[in-house]
């Protein structure tokens, strides 16, 4: 009985609604769901949409260098804090800080920051630096690789946090093995901890890619897609066809396919949190 | 091996400075007239600090609009409150009930159950945003507050049981046997043996909750309407609406004002937050 609510939630709003957006992908429905079917057209426009193209692009580069550069500098902060500093705690707040602002906010503060004419370009440039270009946000051919950037400030303190966690639990002789063989700190962590951290470098893996794909609000707020559509993403192809272009059908072709993409990367995960499952019983 | 201290330290420093460089910028230049932020750069201090362009972004300013809205955030920030308190209960509420039931009473289909929501977590909103908005405005609550409540529900609830299912699982069978031989059924057993158990995953689950739906923007911008507008949907409308001149000062204390709350909750609740935002990561 107290499953009800639940279950009917998962089975209608998450199961159900996912097929009745493939159904709408079917048909050719623009500002309303019009039930005539098809067949694969949508999807037949949908790859051959450059717009659509772009976003997949943009998200490959994004997800590329986001979920790279949250395991880089997660890790080697994580790896910095592991060595037992003093005041560790106020490392690690400060780290963590902007993981508490909504991803709205984190876009209008770099968005200020990398405003050309008055932001950080033109502060080094009063620092007698005339020379100096950060003027990516206005640059098409750049305006993508601005989304890291804010992207991995905001969400680096749960990667150091998750790493840092995944040190804690390395067991202490390791190291006090390493430091009667002599081995270089460097090296312990490059051959023998980061390996030892697999798992751990998985999930960070699995937990980033799956900001990636919904990342929605920060291309919204940062560089609204711009310009022109040089920075869009899926998610914001999607809800833009569905809520201002009246193309239904377009957009839930485009959602279907952005699921797959989720899918496709989430399956191995959910696999192993399911097996593990299983398998801790036994313990 | 003094000197690599030194460097560890050096390092730690330039890294906090990094990740504090924007705030600081955000801080500084709410705090700036327009006249200073156009001769001065990003990183000077306020020569005289003001909370004028704080008052503006809160009360609004109506001497510039076109008379259509005049309201500041403060109105959206009423809208934010009368969204999250409601929403967090009743998801909390309904992801102990749910993970409870999952993890304690084995029914059939508990594991089927849980790897649904386990997937679930990761669906896109966007993949089901459309049935969702059909199904919001046949229940005739679209654009009010009531319909992002019942949508922040529904998206908050496979997380929430998550949470509260992985942590009943930890209680000893024993303690859960030794109530039951006492007589203690269902809803007893909820009320007086785990949700006593489980205060500090409920703190956890709270603190993430809020933050999550006051974070929340795709869900506000699309089920709010004009009456429903929560803080984060305001924000990005003022900073993108090209009346006149832009105002970066009040852009970066609407910011601010924006943020003050999650920032707040977590500074306060500090280990808590650490120690489920990791759990809650899932979510994004």
């Amino acid at each position: 009985m107290a499953l009800i609510p639940a279950m009917t939630i998962t089975i209608v709003c998450f199961y159900g609604f996912i097929i009745w957006t493939f159904v709408i992908s079917l048909t050719r429905s623009r500002l309303l769901p019009v039930y005539k079917f098809t067949g694969f057209e949508q999807y037949v426009r949908l790859f051959a949409n450059e717009r659509w193209w772009t976003a997949m692009q943009n998200l490959a580069i994004h997800g590329f260098l986001f979920i790279g550069g949250c395991v880089v500098f997660g890790y080697f902060l994580a790896i910095l804090i592991d060595r037992g500093v003093k005041a560790e705690g106020m490392f690690r707040t400060l780290f963590m800080l902007p993981l508490s602002m909504s991803f709205i906010v984190t876009g209008v503060i770099w968005q200020w920051v990398m405003n050309p004419g008055l932001g950080l370009q033109e502060a080094v440039r009063a620092l007698g630096w005339t020379g100096f270009e950060f003027n990516w946000i206005v640059r098409p051919e750049r305006s993508i690789y601005t989304l890291a950037i804010a992207g991995i400030w905001q969400q680096v303190g749960l990667c150091m946090a998750l790493f840092l966690a995944g040190l804690r639990n390395i067991d202490p002789n390791i190291w006090k093995a390493s430091r009667v063989d002599g081995i270089p700190v460097w090296r312990v962590y490059l051959h023998i901890i980061t390996p030892m951290m697999r798992t751990v470098f998985f999930t960070v893996f699995i937990l980033m890619s799956a900001i990636v794909m919904k990342a929605f609000d920060l291309v919204v707020a940062l560089t609204g897609g711009g310009p022109g559509f040089s920075s869009d993403l899926p998610a914001r192809f999607v809800v833009d066809h569905i809520l201002n272009r009246q193309e239904l059908g377009l957009g839930a072709a485009g959602a279907f396919v952005l699921l797959c993409t989720v899918i496709a990367v989430i399956s191995p995960y959910i696999y192993f949190e399911l097996k593990k499952e299983r398998g801790g019983r036994g313990h | 091996m003094r000197y690599n201290r030194w460097a560890l330290y050096g390092l730690l420093c330039l890294a906090a400075i990094m990740i504090m460089a924007p705030v600081f910028i955000m801080i500084s230049t709410s705090l700036k007239s327009m006249d200073e932020i156009r001769n001065g750069s990003i990183f000077t201090l306020p020569a005289d600090p003001s909370f004028a362009a704080w008052s503006k972004a809160w009360f609004g300013d109506c001497t510039q609009t076109l008379g259509e809205k005049c309201g500041g955030l403060s109105s959206s920030f009423m809208t934010s409150v009368q969204i999250v308190i409601p929403a967090l209960f009743l998801s909390v509420g309904l992801g102990a009930v749910t993970g409870y039931s999952l993890a304690v009473w084995k029914m059939k289909g508990a594991n089927v159950m849980f790897a649904a929501l386990l997937v679930g977590m990761f669906i896109p909103p966007q993949v089901t945003l459309y049935p969702l908005i059909i199904m919001i405005r046949e229940l005739g609550i679209f654009g009010s507050i009531q319909g992002l409540i019942l949508v922040h529900v529904i998206w908050g609830v496979a997380f929430t049981t998550m949470m509260f299912r992985n942590f009943f699982k930890t209680v000893p069978q024993d303690l859960l046997k030794a109530a039951r031989i006492d007589g203690a059924g269902f809803w007893r057993l909820f009320w007086h043996v785990m949700l006593p158990l489980s205060l500090p995953i409920l703190g956890v689950a709270m603190i993430l909750q809020f933050t999550y739906i006051w974070n929340d923007f795709l869900l506000g911008l699309t089920f709010g309407g004009r009456s429903g507008q929560p803080m984060t949907v305001a924000l990005n409308n003022l900073v993108g609406s090209q009346f006149g001149e832009k105002e970066y000062n009040v852009d970066m204390a609407a910011t601010m004002l924006t943020a003050l709350p999650t920032l707040a909750v977590y500074l306060l609740s500090g280990r808590l937050f650490v120690r489920g935002i990791a759990a809650g990561a899932v979510k994004g």
